[in-house]
C-alpha cells in the first residue's frame, strides 16, 4: 500500500515526472492567468463604490490565496520530512519557501496600495494584516534557518519543525476577519459558498487564482529539479544525464 | 506503518495540538487587544475607557452627518444598529466615507460621551458590484432597502 508513496520519494523518478509535467503547467498557467488578468483588469465591470481601484483584487487575492496554500503544502511536506525522512519532501520545502515569501510580500504590498485610497491608510495593525505579516516572517525564518545550518539533514529537520509550528498561523489568518473586529473586510472570494461579487467579477478572479496555481506548479518543479541535481550530483543517474547532454 | 514512524507522527500531532492550544488560549485572553475597534454597543455600555486613545467602528448612521460650513468639522453618529455613538472629526474624510458605510475612527471618548476623532478610516465591506447593479438596487422598492439595512446590521454585528 505504501509502495507508491515511497516511490514518490525517489528524486530520479520525480525528475522524470517533473520533466513531463512542466510544459503543460507552464502553458496552462500562462494561458489561464493571462485570460483571468486581462478579463479582470480590462473588461470586468467596475465597482459601484471604489471604481477602478478595486481591480487590484485580481492580483491581491491570488497572491494571498497562494501564499497561504503554499504554507500548508510546506507543512504537509514538513510532516513527511519528520516522519518518513523523505529527501524529496525537504527539497520541496526548500524550493517553494522563497516563492511563498514573494507572494506574501506581493499580497501585503498590493493590499497597502489599495488600502491608501480605500481605507485612508497604508497600514493598520489589525488581526488580518498582522497575521499576514507574521506569515511573511515565517517564510523568511524558514529560509534563513535553512541557510544557517550547514548539515543538510539537520537543516531539513529544523526547518520542518519551524514550518510545522507556524502552521497555527494559517487558521488565524483565515478566520481573523470573523473572530475579531478588523479593518480588513471578510472574504469576498469564496469557493464553498456564494461569493459576494457578481459572476463577471468572480470568474476572472477564479481564473487568476487557478492560473497562478498552475504557474506555481511549474516553478516548483523547476526549482525542485535544480535542487535535486545539486544534491544528487554524485549519483550515477545525474552523471549519465549530464554526460548524455540531455536536459 | 512502521512503529517508529507511527511514534514520530504521534509526537508531531501532540506538538501541533499543544501549540495550537497555547496560541488559541493566548489569543482568546488577548481578544480585546486584538480587536481593532470598539463597537457602539460596547461604548454606550461603558466598556470603553474614557480619555484614552481608542478606535470606534461601525456604520455611519443615515442622515446623521452634519458638516460645518465654516471649517472641516464634521459631526456624525456611528451605529451598529443596536446603539450609536456621536463622533466629531476635523479633517479630510476618505473617499469612501458616506452615510450607511462602515468607518473606523481613532480618537478619545470624552466625559460627555462624544467621541473626538483625529483619524477616520473607511471600512470597506466584502460586497462588490457593478455600478448598474447598485443603481438598480437603489431604485427598487423600499422593502429591499430595509432588507439591505438588515443585512448591513448583520455584518456590522461581526
Amino acid at each position: 500500500m505504501w509502495q507508491w508513496f515511497h516511490k514518490l520519494g525517489s528524486p530520479k523518478w520525480f525528475y522524470g515526472i517533473a520533466n513531463r509535467l512542466m510544459p503543460w503547467l507552464l502553458a496552462g498557467g500562462l494561458i489561464v492567468l493571462l485570460a483571468g488578468l486581462v478579463w479582470g483588469l480590462a473588461f470586468a465591470p467596475k465597482d459601484y463604490l471604489q471604481g477602478n481601484s478595486y481591480r487590484i483584487i485580481f492580483i491581491h487575492v491570488p497572491a494571498a490565496f497562494l501564499a497561504q496554500s503554499i504554507y500548508i503544502m510546506m507543512a504537509v511536506a514538513a510532516v513527511v520530512t519528520l516522519v518518513w525522512r523523505m529527501k524529496l519532501a525537504d527539497v520541496f520545502v526548500k524550493a517553494i519557501a522563497p516563492v511563498g515569501l514573494v507572494l506574501t510580500f506581493l499580497s501585503l504590498f498590493t493590499g497597502a496600495v489599495w488600502g491608501k485610497p480605500t481605507w485612508g491608510t497604508w497600514w493598520v495593525w489589525d488581526a488580518r494584516l498582522t497575521s499576514m505579516l507574521i506569515l511573511l516572517f515565517l517564510y523568511g525564518g524558514a529560509i534563513a534557518l535553512d541557510r544557517a545550518i550547514n548539515d543538510e539533514k539537520s537543516a531539513a529537520r529544523a526547518v520542518a519543525v519551524l514550518v510545522l509550528v507556524g502552521v497555527v498561523n494559517i487558521p488565524i489568518i483565515k478566520y481573523s476577519v470573523d473572530w475579531w473586529n478588523t479593518l480588513h473586510q471578510p472574504a469576498t472570494f469564496k469557493l464553498t459558498e456564494k461569493p459576494s461579487m457578481p459572476m463577471e467579477m468572480w470568474v476572472p478572479l477564479l481564473l487568476s487564482v487557478l492560473g497562478l496555481y498552475l504557474l506555481f506548479g511549474w516553478l516548483a518543479c523547476l526549482r525542485m529539479k535544480t535542487e535535486i541535481l545539486l544534491r544528487e550530483q554524485r549519483t550515477r543517474w545525474v552523471r549519465e544525464l549530464v554526460l548524455a547532454g540531455r536536459k | 506503518m512502521h512503529p517508529i514512524r507511527k511514534k514520530r507522527l504521534t509526537i508531531l500531532a501532540f506538538l501541533v495540538a499543544g501549540i495550537a492550544l497555547a496560541v488559541g488560549l493566548t489569543t482568546y485572553a488577548l481578544r480585546q487587544n486584538i480587536n481593532l475597534f470598539y463597537d457602539p454597543t460596547e461604548i454606550s455600555a461603558g466598556n470603553a475607557p474614557v480619555d484614552v486613545r481608542i478606535r470606534a467602528g461601525g456604520m455611519v448612521e443615515e442622515g446623521s452627518v452634519i458638516r460645518d460650513t465654516e471649517s472641516l468639522k464634521v459631526n456624525f453618529r456611528v451605529t451598529d444598529y443596536a446603539a450609536s455613538v456621536p463622533v466629531q472629526y476635523v479633517g479630510i474624510l476618505p473617499d469612501l466615507f458616506a452615510e450607511g458605510q462602515g468607518v473606523v475612527a481613532m480618537g478619545r471618548l470624552n466625559e460627555e460621551g462624544l467621541f473626538v476623532a483625529d483619524q477616520v478610516l473607511a471600512k470597506h465591506d466584502e460586497n462588490y458590484m457593478p455600478p448598474e447593479v447598485a443603481d438598480a438596487l437603489e431604485k427598487s422598492s423600499k422593502g429591499l432597502n430595509k432588507a439591505n439595512a438588515e443585512k448591513a446590521a448583520e455584518s456590522a454585528a461581526y
